[in-house]
C-alpha cells in the first residue's frame, strides 16, 4: 500500500489489524505520536488526516491509502519549530512531553475549524466566532494532560491564535 | 576516576556559592532546554528504541482476584501466525510492581493470584497485533480461593503496620480529655478511594540481553534503585543490569519501582535470544502497577474558646496486599501542621485482593490534608473564627510532635498574600448565600505542606577545552524539568550561558541519583551538581592561581583581579569532578517542609449539584526557586490533581473480586481543559539552609497538598453542604442544596 506522510510516500503492506498509529509508531518510524491509551480516551496520537484531526488509534491504516496524514513530525522541526509549537515551549505548555504531540495536532486541527465558523459546545451561538479561552479550553478537552499544563497551553494556543487573526485582519484590509 | 565532593547535611549550610554567582541564569523562568526536542515529536521515551529482531510481548491477567493457577493453556495462542511463544515462569514473575526506593526485588511469584489482573505469563511475537491476538486466545484455568475484597465492613481487621515514612501510631497526651475540655470540637469520618497516577505514557519496558548483561529501556523514575531490584529479580549482580529512560511521560509515583512488565519482558528475552517489548495497556497501567489506598480517616479537633487547639486526632485505614508494609501516611502533615498538645495519629491496614497500594503523588498529603483541612474549616464555623485566621492561631512554635524547630516555616506569610491578592475579605460568609444566575458562588481556603526530604545522589561535571560542561547523572526527567534545572546549578556556578551546558540523564551508566520521587529529586540531584562544581571551581581558581573566594564566573570567563580568561583555557585537557550528597542530621535535628496556600472559587450549579472551579490563588514558600517557569507548572500541576481529588477521581473496585472496574480514562476521569481555570500562582522569597546547599526544598508534591480541601471548603460555602466522601460527585450534593 501506499501513504502519503508528512508530504513524503511510504510503500508499506501493513498487517490488516494494524492502526494508524501503530503503522506510524512501529513501521514508518515516526514515534513523536505517542500511544496513552489504544482507545480513543486521551487524544496522545492526535494527527491531521487531509486536514482534520482524528484519533490516529482508532483508524486502520489499512483505511488512508492516498490519505495525506500529518503527524507532529511535519509540522515543524526542533530547529525550525510550527508557531504553535514555538508557543508550547514559551509558555511551558507541558511537562513530561507525551501528550505534547497530540496536543499540538489537535490544536492545529481545532484552530482550522475555529476558523471555519464551526461551533462548539459552549458556542453562545452559530454565528459568534469568537475564540474564547471558554471555547479553547472546550475544543481541546479530548487531550489528556495529566501532567496539567493545561492553562498554559490555552495561552500558546490564544497566542498563535490571536496572532493568526492579526495577520487574517492585516491581510484582509489590504485585499480591501 | 574523577574526585568526589561530598557533602553530609548534619548542618546548616553556612553561606552557598549560590548566594554569590553572577551568572544570573538560577532561577530565571527560562524555557525547557529539551522543550523544543518534546514539541517536534523528537524526544525518544522508553517504548521509541529501535532493534534488530525486536519481539513483542503482550502481558496475560489472572481473571480471579483470588486462588491458584492450574493451568495455561495456550496452544490456541501459539497457533496464531507470528506468535513465537507462550512463556510464563510460575517463580520468576514477579507479583507485583515495587515500591518506590527499595533495593530488593518485589514479592516473588504467579501460582498464586493476589489480584484481578496480576500478569501471569507473556505472549511474545513478531508483531504487536499478533501478540495480542494470542493473548486474547490464552485461558489461565485456576482453582477459585479466599479473598477479602474491600475495607467495609472489615475496619476491625485492620493490623498495625511496620512504621514507614513516619510511625505508623503516635500518641502524645491525652485526646479524649482533651475533646471532652474542648469549648469547640470536630469528631467526624472521611472516606477517600482508590485512585491510579495515570501518567499519559503506559508502563513499558524494552529487554536485550548481550550475554549475562541486560539492558532495559524502560519508563522509570528511579533508576539505580529499579535497577536493584530488577537485578535481584532476576539474580543478577547490580553491575549485570543497565537501565535506561531519557525521557518518562509522567509518573506520579507509578513508576517508582519495577512494574511486572519488566521481569516479565527480561526473562521472555532471555529465553528467546531477541530483545522483547512489552508495552502495558491502559488497563493493564491500571490493574497491574499501583494505585492510591483508599482511605478511612477519622479527623477530631478539640480547641478552647479562643481557637487554640489543644488536640488533634487523626486515626486511618488504608488497604493494601498480603504482606506489603507501605500505607498511605495520611497523617504526615497532621503531626507537624498545627500546634496542640494532645495527638493521637495512626494507621492501620485492612489487606485485600486488589492492585498493589504504593506512592502516588504526595503519598500522605494528598489524602490526609483533605481531613485535616475540612476539619480546620468546621471548626472555624463552630467557633464563628475566620479560617484564615484560625490556623494563624495555630501556628505552633517548633514541631509539635518532636519539639525540634522548624528549619524554615512561612505558611502564615503564604495565607496573607494570598488572601489579599484573592480579595478573601470580599467573600461571601454565609454558606448558600451567593448566587450568580443558575450558580450558586463559594470560596474556600486551605493550607499546604509537604515535607522536604534528602536523599543520597550523585553526579559528574566535566568542562571541556572549548569551555563547555556536562552533567551526568541517573537521575530522570519525568516532566519535573530536571534537565532544565540540573542545567541552571551548573550554568550558575561555572559561569556558563545555560546554552554551554549539556545534561545527560536516565543511564544507570552515570552517577546514582536519588531518582524522581517524593519532592526530592532537585534538592538532592542538584546538590550533587552543587557539589561537583564546587570542586571544579576550586580546580578552576587553582590553575588561575587565585582564591576559590576570589574567582567570579562569568559568561564563559574566569575573573580574578584585572584578569579575565575564557574558562576553555584553564582546562587543559578538560576537567571533571564528582559531587555526592547525603543526607544527615539536619533530617533529625529541625523539621522541613515547603508551605502554601490555596484559596479557590467554585461554582455549582443551583439545580443539578455540577461543580465548576472558577478562579485560583496559590502562594508557596519552598526556599530557593530555580526556575520560576517550571516551578509554577509544577505548582499548577499538582493544583489540578487536586481538583480531580475533589471532583472525579475514584477508581471503583467490584465488591465480589476487588477488580478495578473503571481500567481507563473514560471511566477514570482525571481533569480535562474544560475543568481548569488560568490560575494566580506566588512564590514567596526563601532560602532554608538546612535543606541543602541550593537552600531549595521540594515543590512537585506541594500544590495537590491541601488542594482539593480548599475546592470543597468553598463547597460548602457555595451551598451549605458538607460532603466528606471523596470525590464530591453531584450526587451527594443533590439532596442538600438549597431550595431553587
Amino acid at each position: 500500500m501506499h501513504f502519503t506522510i508528512n508530504g513524503q510516500s511510504f510503500d508499506v503492506e501493513p498487517d490488516i489489524r494494524t492502526s494508524l498509529l501503530d503503522l506510524l509508531r512501529e513501521h514508518v518510524g515516526l514515534t513523536g505520536t505517542k500511544k496513552g491509551c489504544d482507545h480513543g480516551q486521551c487524544g496522545a496520537c492526535t494527527v491531521l488526516v487531509n486536514g482534520r484531526r482524528i484519533n490516529s488509534c482508532l483508524t486502520l491504516a489499512v483505511m488512508h491509502q492516498d490519505d495525506e496524514v500529518t503527524t507532529i513530525e511535519g509540522l515543524g522541526t526542533p530547529d525550525d519549530l510550527h508557531p504553535l509549537q514555538a508557543a508550547f515551549v514559551r509558555h511551558d505548555g507541558f511537562q513530561c512531553g507525551y501528550c505534547t504531540p497530540g496536543q499540538i495536532c489537535s490544536a492545529v486541527g481545532m484552530l482550522d475549524e475555529a476558523a471555519k465558523g464551526w461551533p462548539s459546545h459552549v458556542s453562545e451561538s452559530l454565528d459568534d466566532g469568537a475564540l474564547t479561552d471558554e471555547e479553547i479550553r472546550e475544543r481541546m478537552s479530548g487531550n489528556l494532560c495529566r501532567c496539567s499544563a493545561y492553562p498554559n497551553i490555552v495561552d500558546a494556543i490564544r497566542e498563535v491564535a490571536d496572532g493568526a487573526r492579526d495577520e487574517r485582519r492585516v491581510g484582509e484590509e489590504a485585499a480591501a | 576516576m574523577s574526585d568526589v565532593n561530598s557533602l553530609t547535611m548534619d548542618r546548616p549550610v553556612e553561606d552557598s556559592i549560590l548566594n554569590h554567582t553572577v551568572q544570573d541564569v538560577l532561577g530565571k523562568p527560562i524555557d525547557r532546554v529539551e522543550g523544543p526536542l518534546k514539541v517536534a515529536g523528537k524526544a525518544t521515551y522508553s517504548a521509541e528504541f529501535g532493534f534488530d529482531r525486536l519481539a513483542h510481548g503482550f502481558l496475560v491477567r489472572a481473571p480471579q482476584g483470588a486462588g491458584r493457577i492450574e493451568a495455561i493453556e495456550a496452544d490456541a495462542a501459539k497457533a496464531v501466525p507470528g506468535v513465537i511463544d507462550v512463556i510464563h515462569d510460575f517463580d520468576g514473575f514477579i507479583r507485583n510492581a515495587q515500591q518506590g526506593g527499595e533495593t530488593e526485588a518485589p514479592t516473588m511469584g504467579v501460582r498464586e493470584v493476589h489480584y484481578v489482573g496480576q500478569p501471569v505469563a507473556i505472549v511474545v511475537a513478531e508483531s504487536f497485533e499478533a501478540a495480542r491476538e494470542g493473548a486474547a486466545l490464552v485461558t489461565v484455568r485456576m482453582s477459585a480461593g479466599d479473598g477479602d475484597f474491600g475495607i467495609e465492613g472489615r475496619e476491625d481487621e485492620a493490623e498495625k503496620p511496620a512504621d514507614g515514612m513516619i510511625p505508623a501510631h503516635s500518641d502524645a497526651g491525652d485526646l479524649d480529655k482533651a475533646m471532652a475540655d474542648a469549648a469547640a470540637t470536630v469528631d467526624a469520618f472521611w472516606t477517600t478511594p482508590s485512585q491510579n497516577s495515570a501518567a499519559i505514557e503506559p508502563h513499558v519496558s524494552i529487554a536485550e540481553w548481550q550475554g549475562d548483561r541486560l539492558t532495559v529501556h524502560g519508563a522509570y523514575q528511579m533508576l539505580s534503585s529499579d535497577r536493584q531490584q530488577l537485578a535481584d529479580a532476576l539474580g543478577l549482580e547490580e553491575e549485570q543490569v543497565r537501565i535506561v529512560a531519557r525521557y518518562v511521560g509522567g509518573g506520579f509515583g507509578s513508576k517508582l519501582g519495577i512494574a511486572p512488565e519488566c521481569v516479565a519482558a527480561a526473562i521472555a528475552a532471555k529465553q528467546l535470544g531477541r530483545p522483547v517489548k512489552t508495552v502495558m495497556t491502559r488497563q493493564q497501567v491500571f490493574e497491574a502497577t499501583v494505585r492510591r489506598s483508599d482511605t478511612h480517616q477519622r479527623l477530631r479537633l478539640a480547641a478552647d474558646g479562643d481557637g487554640r487547639l489543644t488536640g488533634i486526632g487523626h486515626e486511618t485505614i488504608v488497604s493494601n496486599l498480603e504482606g506489603e508494609d507501605f500505607f498511605e501516611p495520611a497523617g504526615l502533615a497532621t503531626h507537624f501542621l498545627y500546634a496542640g498538645a494532645n495527638r493521637r495519629v495512626t494507621h492501620d491496614i485492612v489487606r485485600v485482593n486488589r492492585t498493589l497500594s504504593g506512592s502516588m503523588r504526595a503519598p500522605g498529603e494528598a489524602v490526609g490534608m483533605l481531613a485535616l483541612e475540612n476539619a480546620m474549616d468546621e471548626l472555624a464555623e463552630a467557633l464563628d473564627i475566620d479560617p484564615v485566621e484560625l490556623r494563624r492561631i495555630n501556628e505552633p512554635e517548633q514541631d509539635p510532635s518532636k519539639d525540634i524547630p522548624f528549619s524554615s516555616r512561612k505558611l502564615a506569610e503564604c495565607l496573607d498574600e494570598g488572601a489579599a491578592a484573592f480579595g478573601w475579605e470580599q467573600r461571601n460568609r454565609t454558606p448558600g448565600g451567593l448566587r450568580d444566575g443558575d450558580w450558586l458562588v463559594g470560596h474556600g481556603v486551605a493550607a499546604s505542606a509537604r515535607s522536604n526530604l534528602l536523599q543520597p545522589s550523585r553526579a559528574r561535571v566535566s568542562v571541556t577545552p572549548e569551555g563547555r560542561a556536562i552533567v551526568e547523572t541517573d537521575m530522570t526527567d519525568i516532566g519535573t524539568g530536571s534537565y532544565t534545572i540540573l542545567g541552571q546549578i551548573a550554568a550558575e556556578m561555572l559561569g556558563l550561558p545555560i546554552e554551554a551546558v549539556e545534561v545527560r540523564l536516565g543511564d544507570t551508566d552515570f552517577p546514582p541519583a536519588a531518582g524522581s520521587g517524593g519532592s526530592w529529586g532537585a534538592g538532592s540531584s542538584g546538590s550533587s551538581v552543587y557539589l561537583a562544581c564546587e570542586a571544579l571551581r576550586a580546580k578552576i581558581a587553582a590553575s588561575f592561581d587565585a582564591e576559590a573566594d576570589g574567582l567570579t564566573l562569568k559568561d564563559g570567563h574566569a575573573i580574578a583581579g584585572n584578569r579575565r580568561v575564557p574558562l576553555g583555557e584553564l582546562v587543559g585537557e578538560g576537567i571533571e569532578a564528582e559531587g555526592a550528597i547525603e543526607p544527615g542530621e539536619m533530617a533529625e535535628k529541625v523539621n522541613q517542609a515547603s508551605y502554601g496556600a490555596h484559596f479557590c472559587e467554585v461554582h455549582v450549579h443551583a439545580v443539578t449539584g455540577e461543580v465548576r472551579v472558577k478562579r485560583w490563588t496559590g502562594v508557596f514558600a519552598a526556599g530557593r526557586i530555580l526556575n520560576e517557569k517550571t516551578a509554577r507548572s509544577q505548582c499548577i500541576g499538582g493544583i489540578v490533581f487536586g481538583i480531580g481529588t475533589a471532583l472525579t477521581e475514584e477508581l471503583v473496585h467490584d465488591e465480589r473480586d476487588g477488580k478495578c472496574v473503571n481500567r481507563d480514562l473514560a471511566e477514570y476521569h482525571v481533569p480535562v481543559h474544560a475543568d481548569v481555570p488560568h490560575m494566580d500562582i506566588r512564590f514567596l522569597v526563601e532560602r532554608d539552609a538546612a535543606a541543602n546547599p541550593l537552600m531549595a526544598k521540594g515543590i512537585g508534591e506541594l500544590g495537590i497538598s491541601g488542594a482539593g480541601a480548599a475546592i470543597v471548603n468553598a463547597i460548602y460555602n457555595a451551598t451549605g453542604v458538607r460532603v466528606r466522601s471523596y470525590p464530591v460527585t453531584l450526587d451527594k450534593l443533590i439532596d442538600g442544596l438549597p431550595p431553587v
